[in-house]
């Protein structure tokens, strides 16, 4: 039987590879596949919980949280497109306009 | 101690191919490792008794999700993309460090967690002889009836912005 705690620790150590690739990363779409693994690693403690404290209600939020990345991810990279399409790159150093 | 092993293997690959996918320098491969990343969490769901999760899992996020990042990936010119890391070196630095001290936090809370919650109704075994889908899909369409539409609501919304993201501005 695998603890409560193993599911934990390994959804924390996939949330921080998540932050540090959101933070050292400068590629916009690599950026997103970090948020994919943050929202990954958040639904993995929701199962978990589901799982320990005998209620489905974690597996439905799981549910609602991929339709959100779903929706998320359709909308964010038509943007990520609509950039490229403007500006030549999708480096996000290079995308200030609205910096200042 | 068969799932000891199960779970251990998993683990590991999942990790490590997160690592690969913020270190490539190639957006493809960072997509390719995601989609295995994204695999062995849903043999992590099928351990917890997940099953719907983790089908819908591959279906949506190793299916639908990875193909639409492929496309996109494919459909820019990124040769001048290459070069990746942050430039600066103090950043990359305080992101390593930022990315330690954040696990060590969510490491110690979920460490000292104590399940202190009231457990619920649906214990392993009853959900085993009533079957995981039909559970969720009751809990769905009765409970939980309100969320669903919005989800819906949500989703409409989320193609009209995406066309019209896309549309070419006259």
């Amino acid at each position: 039987m695998v603890s409560l705690s193993s599911y934990l620790i390994l959804s924390a150590i996939l949330f921080s590879v998540g932050v540090v690739g959101f933070i050292l990363r400068r590629n916009a779409i690599i950026l997103f596949m970090s948020v994919e693994l943050m929202l990954n690693a958040a639904n993995l403690a929701l199962v978990a919980f589901s799982r320990f404290l005998n209620s489905m209600d974690g597996q439905i939020f799981v549910f609602f949280v991929m339709t959100v990345a779903a929706a998320e991810s359709a909308v964010g990279l038509a943007i990520i497109m609509a950039v490229f399409r403007t500006k030549e790159t999708i480096n996000v150093d290079e995308i200030n306009l609205m910096k200042w | 101690m068969v799932e000891t092993a199960f779970f251990v293997v998993l683990a590991v690959v999942s990790v490590v191919t997160a690592i690969l996918v913020i270190v490539q320098r190639n957006p493809v491969a960072s997509a390719i490792f995601l989609i295995i990343n994204f695999f062995c969490l849903a043999g992590v769901y099928l351990m917890l008794n997940a099953q719907f999760i983790a089908i819908i899992q591959i279906l949506v996020y190793a299916g639908a999700i990875m193909v639409l990042f492929l496309f996109v990936i494919m459909l820019l010119n990124l040769e001048r993309e290459k070069k990746v890391i942050a430039k600066h070196k103090l950043s990359k630095f305080f992101g390593v460090v930022l990315g330690v001290v954040l696990l060590g936090q969510i490491g110690m809370i979920f460490h000292s967690v104590l399940l202190e919650g009231s457990k619920g109704n649906f214990p392993p075994e009853k959900v085993a002889a009533l079957g995981n889908t039909e559970v969720v899909a009751k809990l769905l369409f009765t409970e939980f009836l309100l969320p669903f539409e919005i989800t819906s609501v949500l989703l409409l919304v989320a193609i009209i912005g995406a066309v019209v993201l896309a549309k070419r501005q006259a």
